[in-house]
């Protein structure tokens, strides 16, 4: 692995579309040195003293909303965490540019921002000082969630390039997909995607991926498969018949991962529907490295933290 | 009170060529003279060098939002809008609050406009509340001065309910306006669907949604006999729907919004709330069958759809802003720059017809898309020279959502005259 000579000058960290090679792959050897830290008995190094971090969490979120609290932590930046749904006043009827000013009049460093909107960061962003990390907009991009499932790859295969990688499940609703897919095609996998054609969003083939209907055809071969989450409101939108049919067709089972290779690897964004688009053999199987991934994320999370407050000093 | 405009070409004049610099005396709000030269005195003189004299253009879409959301629109300041872009007729469209759904709304909206010199048409609804549940009284909407209904910014769901519509209002000779949409395709849509939507991370409103809402309802005209107008078109599939109708001789006419005929869904890369619009902007192959469309008759005429909007409004994030952008002030700087000056598609002639003849004639209302001695004066005096950036200070709308914010322009309307009024904003 190559360290990068590229220096991070972006204010903000909307989605991996934006990023180039070099960015991704800088962010990628930066959280490296931040594993470290988090096995320490003393988790905490002074990158961030007097940093102020807000969380706009306007999306429930347990795992993120966690990894991200812990990242500024470990870094001595202070915190505070805002939570709400869409339907709290402030998604409903504030608008975003008052909500910006508001959060800009208190002088914060970096916000880190989850909401139901696709591209509500990129909007924030355009208003605000601050630093803007998007963590999850709507169906469209989860930078660090990608981040965390490259770095994790990259861990266990020592590369990425050359990689075959699958998804498997729900790539419409999915912004953990399109964040991977913009990521790993940029550091040269090659990416398939799996699902119900219900599900796969219209010309998904213009990112630069495979598309299959056929679960065996994305597991055969593959270096790294990822599911996503499968939720039951989506069979109401007559997206697929039943859960039960679901696990029949592209649930991973043991038997099905016999096709794989013998050192795949099976990753999960979380929360995990046990059963449904993975057996329960297989998500605590020696194949999965989705406790890794949670790991990794914090890392991942502090050096995103720590290159963009660094773009600002 | 008189006006004589020199020096000026005429353009929608029958008998005249547009070669010729004329002077147009008008008085007390009648065209008195068209000559080489007029001898008459007036009070007003207006040197039209270099300018043509058009026929004041007609919109069969526009959204003055009163009653109920004064905030956005009111008749008044929608006229305004109207007037500085070269409009003296409108067709309001009755998404108001109440609807206008009955004979009370349509005076009071026609009794606003009336201390206004510009000609407002209100378009009723179809069904009562715009609920597609019952027919609204079409019958007294007629009556009250209606020429046409929609429950536009809905599609009328029940086919049946459509049907009978349909039959009654060709017994009415009413216009039947269909916003085709079908609303299970294209729920929770917030762009058009294809690579962007895909690339962006939005929900998209497919094609078929209108296809589906538009063939139904070709369908449905056919069997009826109603006179059937389709709202806004959007789709490459939309325009070959109507075009095979029209062979068949289905009474259908069609109109397309100038922000339709320029911009593609790639317009929505930056998220910015002003390029939300229902139908969304779709892609190349479709700006190029509206196009064709256009020019071989399938779509009658250039609307605007002018949906004016709180800046507050579409200030939020781009799934809760709402739909609509305001066009009565850009419609023929947009069409002039992009079918004229850039693509030489459309003359300026053709460009009259679109925009003020043939809306006239699907209103009924043939007092308007020309020029000629002894009618009433509703003209605009234009630049086709003019470049211009478009900017939000510009607006006479209560409202300045508008997708051609920052766009360079090449053509302006220097004044309008309405029921013999002149009308220059600076």
């Amino acid at each position: 692995m190559t360290t990068t000579k590229t220096k991070w000058t972006k204010k903000d960290l909307l989605g991996l579309k934006d990023l180039s090679r070099e960015e991704i792959l800088l962010i990628l050897d930066t959280a490296k040195g931040f594993c470290e830290i988090s096995k320490r008995p003393i988790k905490k190094v002074p990158a961030l003293r007097g940093r102020t971090v807000v969380n706009l969490f306007l999306e429930p979120s347990t795992r993120t909303r966690v990894s991200f609290e812990l990242a500024e932590k470990r870094l001595s930046a202070d915190n505070l965490t805002f939570s709400g749904t869409s339907s709290s006043s402030l998604a409903k009827g504030e608008t975003l540019k008052d909500m910006a000013r508001n959060i800009e009049a208190m002088n914060v460093d970096l916000i880190v921002m989850r909401h139901t909107s696709s591209g509500a960061p990129h909007r924030l962003a355009r208003y605000l000082r601050p630093g803007i990390v998007n963590a999850g907009d709507g169906i469209n991009e989860h930078p660090t969630q990608a981040l965390l499932d490259m770095f994790t790859i990259r861990e266990k295969k020592k590369k990425i390039e050359g990689l075959k990688v699958s998804f498997i499940g729900d790539i419409l609703h999915s912004r953990v997909a399109r964040s991977n897919i913009w990521g790993l095609t940029k550091l040269g996998a090659e990416v398939t995607v799996c699902g119900p054609k219900t599900l796969l969003p219209v010309d998904i083939e213009s990112l630069g991926v495979r598309v299959t209907y056929d679960v065996d055809r994305a597991i055969e071969g593959a270096d790294a498969i990822t599911l996503l989450r499968i939720q039951l409101e989506r069979q109401k939108e007559s997206f697929f018949p039943s859960l039960r049919e679901y696990m029949q067709t592209f649930g991973i089972t043991r038997e099905r991962l016999e096709r794989a290779k013998r050192d795949v690897i099976i990753m999960h964004p979380g929360p995990i529907n046990r059963g449904v688009e993975l057996a329960d053999d297989v998500a605590d199987g020696e194949y999965s490295v989705i406790l890794d991934q949670v790991t990794n994320g914090v890392a991942v999370r502090m050096a995103v933290l720590y290159l963009l407050s660094g773009a600002r000093s | 009170m008189s006006i004589l405009i020199k020096n000026v070409k005429v353009v929608g004049s029958p008998g005249i060529s547009e070669k010729d610099k004329l002077s147009v005396l008008i008085e007390n709000g009648i065209i008195a003279e068209i000559a080489k030269s007029v001898s008459a005195k007036a009070k007003e003189s207006i040197d039209g060098e270099g300018l043509f004299l058009i026929p004041g253009l007609v919109d069969l879409h526009a959204h003055f939002r009163e009653p109920g959301f004064e905030n956005k629109e009111t008749v008044e300041t929608g006229a305004h809008a109207a007037l500085h872009g070269g409009y003296v007729a409108c067709m309001t469209m009755p998404n108001t609050n109440p609807p206008c759904d009955n004979a009370s709304v349509v005076q009071n909206i026609l009794e606003k406009a009336s201390k206004i010199p510009f000609y407002l048409f209100p378009c009723g609804t179809i069904s009562k509340q715009r609920e597609g549940k019952e027919l609204a009284e079409m019958a007294e909407l007629k009556r009250a001065g209606c020429r046409a209904v929609s429950d536009d910014g809905d599609y009328v769901e029940d086919a049946l309910l459509t049907r009978h519509a349909m039959e009654y209002v060709s017994m009415l000779d009413l216009l039947y306006i269909s916003h085709a949409e079908d609303r299970a395709l294209s729920r929770n849509g917030v762009m058009n669907e294809g690579k962007v939507s895909t690339r962006l991370g939005l929900r998209g409103i497919p094609n078929m949604a209108e296809a589906v809402a538009v063939a139904r309802d070709l369908t449905l005209a056919e069997f009826t006999g109603a006179r059937l107008h389709i709202a806004h078109v959007s789709t490459r599939e939309a325009v070959s729907l109507i075009r095979a109708a029209k062979r068949k001789g289905v009474k259908v006419t069609a109109e397309v919004t100038p922000h339709h005929l320029i911009f593609t869904d790639e317009a929505l890369t930056a998220y910015d709330t002003n390029f939300k619009v229902n139908p969304p902007l779709r892609q190349e192959e479709d700006i190029k069958s509206l196009r064709e469309g256009l020019l071989d008759g399938t779509i009658d005429c250039i609307a605007t759809d002018h949906a004016p909007h709180r800046e507050e409004e579409k200030d939020l994030d781009f799934e809760e802003a709402p739909f609509g952008t305001t066009g009565l002030e850009t419609a023929f700087s947009a069409v002039l720059t992009e079918l004229y000056h850039k693509r030489k598609a459309l003359s300026l002639a053709d460009i009259v017809r679109l925009m003020s003849r043939r809306p006239a004639e699907l209103l009924g209302a043939a007092e308007f898309g020309l020029i000629k001695k002894g009618i009433e004066a509703n003209v605009a005096l234009v630049d086709l020279a003019k470049e211009w950036t478009v900017k939000k200070d510009y607006f006479q709308s209560r409202s300045k959502n508008s997708c051609f914010i920052g766009q360079n322009l090449k053509g302006q309307v220097v004044l309008t005259i309405s029921k013999g009024k002149v009308w220059k904003f600076v």
